[in-house]
């Protein structure tokens, strides 16, 4: 079942094409990778997908629903849920407050709050963030900020999960560990997209792979087929 | 009919320089140094006071007084961000809260700069005559000094444009008001750029209170009403953009003129209605970025 | 004693510390007639504008600018339908027009960066004023209005009322989870749009039910005044207080608020006969020093100095 489908999205800033007639899909339950060099559009395509930005022409569409044009909050609480190139922690309020919020808006489910407190405690711990729990999000490492950004994302409920460069500024321990909590993700069932530049987890996490360059897809295939293709090799390399 | 209606709409230019100008001002102070001064109203109640002042008291020439009002006004606003603005960048995480606190700030200056004003003139109106002479222009008669001030209004505006373009200092502002963090790099001295363009702000508003002192009777509390019309042109014409404070400024200056002839007292609720439509439909202004 | 159980004997002293102080001040008209009442009256005003003020703005960060138009639209509520309807229901109306006033400036404004409600809110006072100016002159052909009498003991209780009604309404926001929403949004809004939040729907609500204290406070107060004009109601001064109070009080507790507004009341009350132009000069003064040296206001100073203080005491042991 094709979980995500774009058709010829297209946005434009001014006059500049950030992105240009992509059409993609994702099947559920797989690990969809989105590689290209910085400013290929990767980004740009989270913001449409998550409704951050509006497209300027083309279609999305969520487990066959047209989502283009919704509210992101709508599209949260319909199953897609993202992280931030740049993490986007609630940086004053405690870990755990920031895990609850997903419990209150972003799931239909209607629980009690002992039950939310519980739940979000389960995600902390999920994520590896159970010693933390009361202390500010700001006084987090990069690294746990991430993880809490995870946790935020799945306490509500998603069925797709978006993730912006995970692994960006990890040290090579903690970029195995983030490989490691993607895996267990997979395993809940959820559905992964996710922008990498680190290439050795890309390839061995994801079953399909989507190389953008100016905008344009220009490859999309199983991993073994993006790292020999020679578009891919050169747009990476310079011509 | 086609002669009442030409003179509505220049009256409206007339009243459209000045108000270019209290826009271009406040542009740059928050275009470049993102400080929305919401005190911007007093500083051209400042200069309307100290062209009536330097007249009344001195005999000297509104047009030319300027020339020594001008200045001061410009170091109040230059040291007003050398200091109170200047820590309050220091001590911000953001530029959000940046914008808030020094937004904030201004409503305080607003009250002291008021305030004082009134301790010294008092509250009621002041005025003088100078100029108030008709000039024919095509059957249609205007008050000269009025024509001076469209002059007036149009010569400065166009001179700090041609500033900006083309000299060094005016690069270094439009690469500020660009960039800051890239700008610095550059070699751009930012503190004092920053410092310098709330200064011009600041003596914008003050040339544009020199002018109207000249047409109009003024009072200490007159300020509030010009910063609302300045935040309204800018939001029309597009935050940073010069050309667009002045198209803005026109649009509104002849509107507001309109309005005036059928019913004065509604000029206020016309702007706003603009304003409230600018932004649902553009918030960005016509030649905003 | 295990930890639940000390909590909730701390909730119940606080509890009856608020009510004992509660029953206090309602029987103040009893005890200490005249001019204690009426300065406390102008003390619970501006604790009402600001501690409003803060349910809204503190949190998100959104500066309103406004609190001036919905205290006038209270007033000129009261001195419209004053005479021909019961006070209590005057004073609803008060708020409401106000709710429905901001909930329109919300909608409008709220959907886009913060700067644009600001400026909004700071010209609409004025707008305000000139349009209740216009109608005033055209539709009921008066300058100004004369407002009914009440006596100044029933003003003192409704205000209190309005005030612990307000208190309930900041602590119930306050813990819920659209409290939480709240400070999510002065944080890091698009996260919290991602994260499910209907971040305008909750902005403009909750903005709106601010801005109810503030009509029905002035609703009240317009009694205190005999005669009132667009001029009178619609004053930048009341828009200025609330915010100068709250910075200076502090804006992440409650009871900031509530100080700032007893002290800066008090002074106002003091020096408003004598230096009228002076006292509106040192407040400017204040707030800009407020802004720059006292970032949490001087609640948070207080609790800076003391969690200093007793890191010490617990250093030296």
């Amino acid at each position: 079942m094709r979980i995500l489908e774009g058709k010829g999205v297209t946005k434009y800033f001014g006059g500049l094409a950030a992105i240009s007639n992509v059409d993609f899909h994702v099947k559920k339950g797989e690990a969809f990778g989105l590689i290209g060099p910085n400013g290929a559009g990767k980004t740009t395509l989270f913001n449409v997908i998550s409704a951050s930005l509006t497209t300027t022409s083309g279609t999305i569409r969520f487990k066959g629903e047209n989502i283009t044009g919704l509210k992101p909050y709508k599209i949260c609480r319909m199953g897609v849920a993202r992280t931030f190139q740049t993490v986007k922690i609630f940086p004053d309020l405690p870990v755990i407050s920031n895990v609850i919020l997903g419990l209150h808006f972003g799931m239909s489910a209607k629980i009690s709050s002992a039950e939310k407190t519980q739940k979000a405690a389960e995600y902390l711990e999920f994520v590896g963030l159970s010693k933390m729990i009361m202390a500010p999000a700001k006084d987090l490492t990069l690294a746990n900020q991430k993880r809490l950004e995870v946790a935020r994302a799945l306490a509500t409920k998603p069925e797709l999960l978006m993730l912006d460069e995970l692994m960006a500024g990890l040290t090579h321990t903690e970029v195995g560990e983030a490989m490691e909590l993607v895996t267990r993700i997979r395993e809940r069932g959820i559905t992964i997209i996710m922008i990498e530049h680190v290439m050795t987890a890309i390839m061995s996490v994801c079953e399909r792979i989507m190389v953008l360059h100016h905008g344009e897809k220009i490859a999309e295939g199983k991993p073994k087929e993006i790292a020999t293709s020679k578009e891919v090799i050169e747009v990476y390399l310079g011509e | 009919m086609i002669v009442t209606f030409l003179n509505v709409v220049i009256a409206g230019l007339l009243l459209g320089g000045i108000y270019a100008l209290i826009a271009v001002g406040l542009s740059l102070q928050y275009g470049v140094a993102r400080v929305f001064n919401i005190s911007h109203g007093e500083f051209i109640m400042l200069g309307a006071f100290a062209t009536w002042m330097l007249y009344t008291m001195a005999g000297i020439n509104p047009l030319i007084s300027l020339v020594i009002s001008g200045p001061f006004i410009f170091l109040i606003g230059f040291f007003l961000h050398k200091t109170l603005f200047r820590s309050l960048l220091n001590a911000s995480p953001s530029m959000n809260i940046f914008e808030s606190k020094s937004m904030l700030a201004t409503f305080g200056l607003l009250f002291i700069i008021q305030n004082i004003a009134i301790l010294i003139w008092g509250a009621d109106f002041k005025g003088y005559s100078y100029l108030n002479v008709g000039v024919n222009f095509g059957g249609a008669v205007f008050a000269a000094n009025r024509l001076v001030t469209l002059v007036y209004a149009v010569i400065i505006g166009t001179a700090f444009y041609l500033f900006l373009a083309f000299t060094r200092m005016g690069k270094a502002i439009r690469a500020a008001a660009q960039d800051p963090k890239t700008a610095g790099l550059m070699g751009v001295n930012i503190n004092q750029v920053l410092a310098l363009c709330f200064g011009f702000g600041a003596i914008m508003a003050g040339f544009a209170g020199a002018l109207l002192s000249m047409c109009y009777p003024i009072q200490t509390t007159m300020g509030l009403e010009y910063t609302v019309i300045a935040i309204i042109v800018v939001t029309l014409g597009g935050m940073g953009s010069i050309v667009g404070s002045f198209i803005g400024g026109f649009i509104l200056g002849i509107i507001g003129s309109i309005v005036t002839t059928i019913e004065p007292s509604l000029y206020l609720v016309v702007f706003y209605f603009i304003f409230s439509l600018m932004l649902l439909v553009r918030p960005k202004g016509i030649l905003g970025k | 004693m295990d930890i639940a159980t000390l909590k909730t004997k701390q909730n119940l002293i606080t509890g009856a510390i608020l009510l004992i102080l509660l029953i206090l001040l309602a029987t103040l008209p009893l005890y200490k007639p005249g001019y204690s009442v009426i300065l406390l009256s102008s003390i619970l005003m501006y604790v009402i504008l600001t501690v409003s003020w803060v349910i809204f703005s503190g949190p998100t960060g959104y500066i309103s600018l406004a609190p001036a138009a919905f205290f006038g639209v209270g007033i000129y509520a009261s001195a419209i339908i004053g005479k021909a309807i019961p006070f209590p229901v005057v004073v609803l109306i008060g708020g409401v027009a106000s709710f429905v006033l901001a909930l329109l400036v919300g909608a409008l404004t709220l959907r886009l960066r913060g700067i644009y409600f600001a400026v909004f809110t700071f010209g609409l006072v004025m707008l305000i004023s000139n349009a209740m100016n216009y109608y005033e002159i055209h539709f009921t052909g008066t300058r100004g209005r004369f407002v009914m009498v009440i006596d100044y003991n029933t003003i003192y209780l409704y205000m209190l009322g309005i005030f612990v009604l307000l208190m309930i309404a900041a602590t119930i926001i306050k813990r819920s989870k659209y409290g939480l929403a709240l400070m999510s949004i002065g944080q890091e809004e698009e996260a919290a749009e991602h994260t499910g939040v209907n971040v305008v729907m909750v902005k403009v609500i909750i903005f709106a039910i601010s801005a109810f204290f503030m009509g029905a406070a002035g609703s009240v107060m317009a009694t205190k005044w005999t005669y009132i004009d667009p001029g009178i109601a619609f004053n930048p001064f009341y828009s200025f207080m609330p915010v100068l109070m709250a910075i200076f009080g502090g804006m992440g507790q409650l009871f900031g608020p509530v100080i700032g507004s007893a002290i800066f009341t008090y002074l106002e009350e003091f020096l408003i006969t004598k230096f009228a132009e002076l006292y509106m000069l040192i407040f400017g003064a204040i707030l800009v020093v407020s802004i720059l040296y006292l970032p949490d206001g001087l609640v948070g100073l207080i609790q800076k100095l003391w969690k200093r203080f007793s890191e010490r005491k617990h250093a030296n042991t």
